[in-house]
């Protein structure tokens, strides 16, 4: 089965292709399924070979694919070849099955749109891009899934094209992103010069070979990789693009701005954690961002009155969560959390996508309401979500994972405490935000009147992902539920056994389980009850205005960048250096203009002033 | 044989070559400015026999030849153009033929 | 002789197809086409055979291993002769010449309606003039052939262009002329040098490789050479002919100038500018990659500035060409090759972007992107087209000009990491102006109907075919290396081993 890995990445490359070269000769139908099986297939392969892992896992715990040799030159040899250990195997799983789940619920969704093949392309392309990003062993084809899962989203952001705001979100996103990546690029020379290679393995060899810990190069390299992680996962400082994100199709937003591109940069962290354990002080930098992150998402979610714009910044602080998880060292349950986030992140983005398609694409949850009895299908797989999103015990996902990540923070030495307190602070606005949105959108009395039907594409994703939402942390469970460890099992190879947990204060588990509880009983007192949703929907303040532009960053980059470049531009648009050659030629005409009234056109004048030069000549030669 | 001095034929070259400078200064009248042309030639053509002869060397009367025919050729371009110039401009007054300047001048 | 037949060829075609419009306007198309195909089918074979045992066996340049000669005299008594010569860096810039000259036949078949024949005659001596440039081995020659390719594209910019066309057509001329007789002093000053030296007269690249003048002289000698080629790429602050002959040219004018004539430049640094002076090239290296990297800068930011489409992508190319700039005077192998690289996926990329505005120009009738938007409602073969070339001069990874780039940046990295990074920081840039064209032509509202027709059959062949090139060159680059490593073999090593006592004798 290991033979047939490069169809995985292969597969939706070809169903691009197809569909980009003749998807508007072929009906809707056919797109759809050629769109949906490309992805279907890489799925089967993919889950084929994880089943084949789980029975007789390969030497060492490595599938080295070799593809062909991109270029080989004297200092420098990429291949392209894919690299399965069992971190990409668990993330390669999660993109095939949850992209194959969005492509179908895509089906339905984007029906009876102008574009439907080239939508279907795009995100096949995505898809290829994105599992390039993760199989590949050099970190030059890494980063060329990484930029092309950057366009893929670029294009997808900005897919109903006819809206300028839609354009103008997407060009953000990318813009941002790259300027993220080119630190990611600068780091890429400083490993390929310093090192000599970018194939991953041999080059973390050769980094703890040569490089000792703490060093300035590897916290260079690290850092400057971070920047790159940072951008694409959209951290603190770069999580301004994300939200303004969200002006693609609602699948896009659950499939690239949930589940799979932006948390690349984690993948990006887990995949060279070598070099970020020679670099503690880069370690320190992630997890004290990751608190700032969670913490600003978390608050700026809580007043979005734009469902997806809540749950962009719910993804923001999610993954700020991984982030804290990879800062004190805790691989796998930054992993963990990846896996069970993208399951509840998909289905919530689906939910809220299932919800606007039958309110005629209206997103305000203020104008909502009363849905629980209308939509009840979006209402139980929403609120699955929500619960794993803010992490109720033992029944969600998110749970198991957030009181991982929770542990492993507690005991990190030094600011340990501190960042927990962060974490289990952004724990309780978390619970109280996404509550705050089933309470809002679900009770209470109905705004919109609801249309349509939905079909099975729909349904079919929704209870899947709903299904995966409430079992999936069990396949990794607290001491006292059993303490299964097959997620830790699995990925024990790479990234080794996190630390014993046994010594965890009771305390600090219960809190974990308690705060979110918390959270859910605050937003059902504020927003359950009437009164706290006229407050809400009426005018806002200045604190809630910040706490609602996401702590007024646009306008700091605005003026910042924006402007200073702006200005840049309109100084040298006409091109100064033009000027110049302008000036010559100017003057040159001008001595045209002096020397032409010599010429009168009468021969005899000419005729005088020849003769008079030449006697002037002759004298000079004669007397001088 | 005599010996002639070359003092005297090369005054005589400037002279000639003065007068035909005052022609063509002074007249207006194409045909003349033509005539005053050839006898500039002439005188140049003297001063080179001349020269052959104070030197010694026949490369100044080849020179002659050579200005001769120049002269004959630059005759027959002269003339045509002064009657193109006659049928266009009715006149053989130079002044008049002055489309060549500048125009704005 | 072979060589001479690659010459021959199209300067037959020429002659050929200039009366030929008489009978019927298609047939100077015809004989292009023919023609072209005909050099297309004489060059490609070389690198076959015993021309793949040449390139896998690199030898110094001296030693005369080439894929091919041929070497006739001409002025014996100035030591001027006839001496073409391929190597791998040659053929590949001869391959893409011709291919691309194929595409502005192609481009020009409904475009040019008037005077076809004296059309094509000027696009194949052009043609001709960028072969003999690539080929020629003799300084002199070299020269002669550098005026051979320019005087044809002034008339096709000044015959067939658009509005401003005497202008742009004699700005054009002004500057590369002037900047070829700078480099015509400098030829004649090496030759007097080395016939001082050693009491030859030779305008033979080989023997006065041997020259190396150094000091003063040496640098003001190297500064004809790169003042005139620095002019061609163009580099700032000599660009600024660029912009308007690319505006006002016929598109097929524009593809051969962006896409082949430019890398005239480039070839011209890495075979005569540096190699000749090696010493100099040294010295002015700081500031050709100061002037690289301004030219990076510059040309995005005024590319971001532009509303005329064809300007913006002419800007572009400033940019792009300051990182062919930056990589061949960081003298560092990788990004000797990863210039080689980018001037190819720019020519086939950027020639593809020209394409693409003359479709939008021929629809429209305008370049004006404030009078654009919402193409792609109306035109979705051509926008879709236009957005994947966008993308590709973008530097996305996976295709050409990615390659080319980290190339560049990962030589230059090693010679200095600041200018590297620079360059590097010079992409974001890139990607603004990328977008903002695509947003502002193909997304966006539609305007009123249009009524226009989007891409027929020949246009959606060679935009997939040059798609694919891009790809190809993206994807698995390494023949292109392969070919081009021996050529930069033995030009560089001669760079390091002549530098290295100059430097010396500098301190």
């Amino acid at each position: 089965m290991n033979h047939l890995l490069w169809l995985v990445p292969a597969s939706p490359l070809m169903g691009a292709t197809i569909l980009g070269l003749c998807g508007t000769m072929l009906p809707a139908r056919a797109a759809a399924i050629i769109g949906t099986a490309s992805v279907g297939i890489a799925a089967f392969i993919a889950i084929l070979i994880g089943l084949h892992w789980y029975a007789a896992a390969p030497p060492s715990h490595i599938l080295i694919q070799h593809l062909w040799t991109w270029l080989t030159l004297p200092g420098l040899t990429v291949d392209i070849s894919l690299y399965l250990d069992p971190v990409a195997l668990l993330m390669m799983l999660v993109i095939t099955i949850i992209g194959t789940l969005i492509h179908l619920f895509s089906t339905a969704y984007m029906a009876g749109e102008a574009g439907y093949s080239r939508y279907f392309a795009y995100l096949n392309l995505f898809v290829a891009a994105m599992l390039l990003l993760i199989l590949a062993s050099d970190l030059l084809v890494l980063f060329v899934g990484w930029e092309g899962v950057g366009v893929c989203s670029y294009l997808l952001v900005g897919f109903w094209f006819q809206d300028a705001a839609n354009g103008y979100a997407a060009r953000k996103s990318f813009i941002v992103t790259r300027i993220a990546d080119i630190a990611m690029l600068a780091g890429i020379l400083l490993l390929a010069v310093k090192l000599g290679t970018l194939s991953i393995q041999p080059m973390l060899a050769r980094a703890t070979e040569l490089w000792p810990h703490g060093g300035a190069w590897p916290t260079l390299a690290a850092g400057l990789l971070l920047i790159g992680g940072l951008g694409k996962s959209a951290q603190f400082p770069f999580q301004t693009w994300l939200p303004d994100a969200m002006a693609g199709p609602t699948p896009v937003s659950a499939l690239i701005h949930a589940a799979t591109m932006v948390t690349a940069g984690v993948y990006l962290v887990v995949r060279l954690h070598v070099l970020y354990l020679l670099a503690p002080d880069v370690l320190l930098a992630i997890s004290i961002g990751a608190g700032i992150t969670i913490l600003l998402a978390a608050l700026a979610a809580l007043v979005q009155s734009d469902i997806k714009r809540v749950l962009a910044y719910s993804t923001i602080s999610q993954i700020g969560y991984m982030f804290l998880a990879l800062g004190v060292g805790a691989w796998s349950a930054g992993m963990f959390h990846f896996l069970t986030h993208a399951v509840f992140k998909a289905l919530l983005f689906l939910s809220a996508g299932a919800i606007a398609m039958r309110l005629d694409h209206e997103q305000d949850i203020f104008k909502m309401g009363g849905l629980r009895t209308s939509l009840p299908l979006a209402f139980w797989s929403f609120l699955i979500g929500a619960a794993s999103l803010a992490a109720v015990p033992i029944i969600s996902a998110g749970s198991f994972s957030k009181e991982m990540i929770l542990g492993a923070v507690w005991f990190a030495p030094g600011i340990g405490p501190g960042l927990w307190a962060a974490g289990l602070l952004g724990a309780l606005i978390t619970a109280t935000y996404s509550f705050r949105v089933v309470f809002l959108v679900f009770f209470g009395p109905a705004h919109t009147p609801v249309t349509g039907r939905s079909g099975a594409p729909i349904a079919v994703p929704l209870v899947l992902l709903a299904a995966g939402s409430l079992l999936i942390g069990w396949l990794e469970t607290p001491s006292f539920l059993g303490g299964d460890r097959l997620v830790m099992t699995l990925l024990h190879p790479v990234l080794g056994s996190p630390a014993p947990r046994s010594a965890l204060a009771i305390l600090v588990e219960a809190a974990g389980y308690i705060v979110p509880l918390l959270g859910i009983a605050i937003a059902y007192t504020l927003y359950r009850n009437g009164h706290w949703q006229r407050v809400a929907a009426a005018e806002p303040g200045a604190l809630r205005r910040l706490l609602r532009t996401g702590f007024g960053f646009d306008a700091l980059y605005e003026a910042l960048l924006v402007r200073p470049f702006m200005a840049l531009v309109r100084a040298l648009r006409h091109d100064p250096v033009d000027h110049v050659v302008t000036l010559i030629s100017a003057a040159t005409l001008q001595l045209h203009h002096t020397l032409r009234r010599s010429q009168i056109g009468q021969i005899r004048r000419y005729a005088a002033w020849l003769m008079a030069g030449s006697i002037a000549t002759i004298a000079l030669l004669v007397f001088a | 044989m005599v010996s002639l001095s070359w003092h005297a034929p090369a005054t005589l070259a400037a002279m000639l070559f003065i007068i035909g400078l005052i022609g063509l200064l002074a007249r207006r009248s194409l045909i003349f400015v033509l005539m005053s042309i050839e006898i500039m030639l002439n005188a140049a053509g003297l001063l080179f026999i001349t020269a052959g002869m104070r030197w010694g060397n026949p490369q100044g009367q080849i020179m002659f030849i050579f200005v001769i025919n120049l002269a004959g050729a630059e005759l027959a371009l002269g003339l045509i153009l002064l009657l193109r110039l006659r049928n266009r401009l009715t006149t053989l007054d130079g002044d008049a033929a002055n489309r060549l300047r500048d125009v704005q001048a | 002789m072979i060589l001479a037949w690659l010459l021959i060829i199209p300067l037959l075609g020429g002659l050929l197809a200039w009366p030929a419009d008489r009978i019927t306007p298609m047939l100077p198309r015809a004989i292009s086409l023919a023609t072209l195909l005909l050099e297309l089918g004489l060059i490609l074979p070389l690198v076959h055979g015993s021309g793949a045992a040449i390139l896998s066996a690199p030898s110094p340049i001296t030693s005369g291993r080439w894929l091919a000669t041929f070497d006739a005299s001409w002025i014996p008594t100035l030591g001027i002769s006839i001496r073409l010569d391929l190597d791998g860096l040659s053929w590949l810039l001869i391959v893409l010449t011709t291919i691309i000259g194929l595409f502005a036949v192609i481009v020009s078949w409904r475009e040019i309606d008037h005077s076809t024949g004296f059309f094509h005659a000027n696009l194949l001596w052009s043609l001709a003039g960028s072969i003999g440039v690539f080929l020629a081995l003799d300084l002199f020659l070299f020269f002669f052939f550098w005026e051979v390719m320019l005087v044809p594209m002034y008339f096709i910019i000044a015959i067939w262009g658009h509005e401003h066309r005497r202008r742009a057509a004699i700005k054009f001329f002004l500057f590369t002329q002037g900047s070829g007789l700078l480099m015509l002093l400098s030829i004649l000053a090496l030759a007097f040098l080395h016939q001082r030296q050693t009491g030859v007269l030779t305008f033979d690249y080989v023997t006065l490789l041997a020259s190396q003048p150094t000091g003063r002289l040496g640098t003001l000698i190297m500064l004809g050479f790169f003042i005139a080629f620095l002019v061609k790429l163009p580099s700032f602050p000599v660009h600024i002919w660029l912009p308007d002959t690319h505006t006002e040219a016929p598109t097929a004018g524009s593809v051969i100038l962006a896409s082949i004539l430019l890398k005239t430049a480039g070839y011209g640094l890495m075979r005569f500018a540096v190699p000749l002076f090696t010493a100099a090239a040294h010295h002015i290296a700081p500031i050709a990659m100061a002037l690289g990297t301004i030219s990076i800068f510059y040309g995005a930011i005024l590319a971001y500035g532009q509303s005329d489409l064809k300007k913006l992508v002419a800007y572009s190319s400033i940019s792009h060409m300051g990182f062919v700039l930056i990589g061949i005077y960081s003298f560092n192998a990788l990004a000797w090759q990863g210039a080689v690289i980018l001037m190819i996926a720019h020519g086939v990329s950027t020639g593809a972007l020209f394409i693409t505005v003359g479709s939008i120009q021929h629809r429209l009738h305008t370049r004006d992107l404030t009078r654009m938007g919402g193409l792609w409602t109306d035109l979705p073969r051509l926008s879709s087209f236009g957005t994947f070339f966008v993308v590709a001069s973008m530097g996305l990874p996976g295709l050409g000009n990615f390659v080319g780039e980290f190339l560049i940046l990962r030589g230059v990295y090693a010679v200095s990491p600041t200018i590297a990074i620079l360059a590097a920081i010079g992409l974001i840039p890139a990607a603004l102006y990328s977008l903002i064209a695509i947003q502002r032509a193909f997304h966006g509202e539609a305007n009123a109907k249009r009524g226009t027709h989007d891409f027929g059959t020949r246009e959606t062949a060679m935009m997939l075919a040059l798609g694919a090139a891009v790809i190809w060159l993206g994807i698995d680059p390494q023949p292109v290396l392969k070919i081009a490593a021996p050529s930069i073999a033995v030009l560089l090593p001669i760079t390091h081993a002549a530098a290295i006592p100059a430097t010396r004798r500098g301190t």
